[in-house]
């Protein structure tokens, strides 16, 4: 087995053990990197040096006796946490050239906690879109098939892991970013409870659904991963102070009796066959584990794409308004105030980007407001509800993650609309705020399917716990992407 | 019947957004935007009349600290990625005539 190919929990072990070190682990990423990301394109900034340093202070840190839980471990980050002294884009162009100076609660964690930062991921332009074709640098290409998408909007992460770059990576979930391009890229990821995880850092697209969140190849390290970073933090105060579970010591779970609603919406008409015979297929899985799996009709599913794509346009027009060329990232040559705002942000916003703040700025405006945004926070209102009632006969959901398996590049490029069909499955957990997971479940044609499961607000712990008992039982077993 | 957005709309649109936009790109971007707008129609067969709207999932409100002075950043740290700086300013076109 090549270092590259170890998992968290397998290289903190190796190292414990002094078989390896980070020193050799981040080498062994790095030189995967230097071989094959020309064709992947999942880092924007591979950190060499500073990763290689980092990984010689891990080592003299464990040499010295020191434990810290992610101790040597190379790890990628989504370009849209704020990494002091290193450059931090949100793969756009009016942010080129942007060094933070200071780190998001995210990264100092991952540092508190001894982790080796390999590189900034590519990402979709702000978090907007389902493919990071978006990017205003580069194309990510799916390490499955470099002809199609890794999903996004966090796809280089995504990426980065399923091609072996790294163990374990961060992105952001505001409507499926990580779980989408963890589906397609046959990977775990997770978006946790709305506040589980600090926003202090993280570039902001819209303020109530963002959360970050882990991939890796197995559910206990996501679990490791996303303990490490959870917690209140006075910085964010849309941070839930409920103390962090240890995730990662708790996945052990007996599924019988355990209460499965599948929604029958989210098998809808769009689906690709081998897809829903693939997540059937686990389902079946659960079942043959103990779970009892019952129908659960959640009948707002469909208008979430519509609340959704109301709602967060119009967050992510305010939040998107600091970028006015005053004090930061880029300024476009101006004869006046009026000038330095509007060629600065026409310039500097790729389309999409574009898009979404003038459908949100409408949805906002005046003689608008009522008829839009207000209407699809009552759908919202609406969407949740229907979680609620659910959650009050069944301990999980299980769904689709992705009506279909990754599309080719360009496919969905001219048609917004279709784009953002491809987030159907993820939006309504994400709207309720709630935990959700997606893990492989088989191959369609080659191309990984991801099962999604969603839980109750804070249960991260069931989730995993579910996750887990599947993972074991499913086969998949954390391989990397077959790419040479 | 479909959801028209006129020239005028999304100008003033993009003026509201600060927005610097081609007469190429207003008009791509008033049928996309109507075409999406029109997707969002179907938001109308819900009755919300009675529904109270969700600006946020989570039940915390007006989380404060005690007002306390703390460290901040360094004027040199705030000013190190400022397009245009003169000493301790950030220096923008005149907004006064």
């Amino acid at each position: 087995m090549e270092l590259y190919e170890l998992t968290i929990q397998q290289a903190l072990e190796a190292m414990r053990l002094g078989e390896t070190s980070s020193a050799e682990l981040t080498r062994s990423s790095l030189d995967r990197i230097d071989a094959l990301d020309a064709k992947v394109g999942a880092f924007l900034v591979v950190a060499g040096e500073r990763a290689q340093a980092e990984a010689r202070q891990a080592d003299e840190r464990r040499r010295r006796g020191e434990t810290a839980p992610l101790l040597g471990i190379p790890i990628a980050l989504k370009d849209i946490f704020c990494t002091r002294g290193i450059q931090t884009t949100c793969a756009s162009r009016i942010l080129e050239g942007f060094v933070p100076p200071y780190d998001a609660t995210l990264v100092s964690r991952l540092t508190a906690a001894g982790a080796v930062m390999i590189g900034k991921t590519n990402m979709d332009e702000f978090a907007m879109g389902s493919s990071t074709e978006n990017s205003a640098y580069q194309l990510t290409h799916n390490p499955w098939d470099l002809d199609r998408v890794p999903g996004g909007s966090s796809g280089g992460s995504a990426a980065a892991v399923a091609a072996g770059f790294a163990a374990g990576a961060f992105g952001t979930d505001t409507g499926g970013s990580i779980r989408q391009p963890a589906a397609l890229c046959g990977v775990v990821g997770m978006k946790p409870t709305y506040g589980r995880v600090s926003r202090y850092g993280m570039i902001a697209f819209a303020s109530s659904l963002d959360q970050a969140g882990p991939f890796a190849r197995t559910v206990a390290d996501c679990a490791l991963l996303l303990e490490t970073v959870a917690g209140p933090d006075p910085n964010d105060s849309t941070s839930l102070p409920d103390p962090v579970p240890a995730y990662s010591a708790n996945l052990e779970c007996d599924l019988r009796g355990l209460r499965v609603g599948v929604p029958d919406e989210y098998f809808a008409a769009g689906m690709e066959p081998g897809v829903e015979q693939a997540v059937r297929r686990a389902i079946d899985v659960l079942s043959e584990l103990g779970a009892e799996i019952k129908p659960v009709t959640m009948p707002h599913t469909e208008y979430a794409l519509a609340a959704y794509y109301l709602i967060a346009p119009a967050e992510a027009s305010a939040n998107l308004s600091r970028y006015d060329g005053v004090k930061y990232g880029l300024r476009a040559s101006n004869a006046n105030t009026m000038e330095l705002y509007t060629r600065t942000r026409g310039q500097g916003f790729g389309a999409e980007v574009k898009r979404r703040i003038m459908l949100g700025t409408y949805a906002l405006s005046a003689g608008y407001y009522d008829a839009y945004y207000v209407k699809a926070q009552k759908v919202r209102t609406l969407i949740k509800s229907d979680f609620d009632r659910a959650f009050e006969s069944f301990d999980v959901l299980v769904a689709p993650t992705s009506p279909t398996v990754a599309f080719p590049l360009g496919a969905r490029t001219d048609d917004p609309l279709a784009m953002y069909l491809s987030d159907v499955c993820t939006l309504p957990p994400s709207l309720a705020g709630l935990p959700a997971l997606s893990l492989p479940c088989g191959l369609s044609d080659g191309l990984p399917v991801g099962l999604q499961i969603v839980g109750p607000a804070l249960g991260e712990q069931i989730v995993l716990q579910v996750a887990a008992a599947y993972e074991r039982a499913g086969g998949w077993n954390a391989r990397v992407a077959p790419l040479t | 019947m479909a959801v028209a957005i006129s020239h005028d709309e999304i100008e003033h649109v993009a003026l509201l957004a600060r927005l610097g936009l081609s007469d190429d790109e207003l008009e791509k971007l008033a049928n996309e935007l109507s075409a999406i707008l029109d997707h969002m129609r179907a938001l109308n067969q819900l009755d919300t009349s009675a529904i109270p709207p969700t600006a946020q999932v989570i039940p915390l409100r007006n989380v404060m600290r005690p007002d306390a002075p703390r460290p901040s950043l360094p004027v040199e740290e705030v000013l190190a990625n400022a397009p245009d700086h003169d000493a301790s300013y950030f220096r923008v076109p005149p907004v006064l005539d």
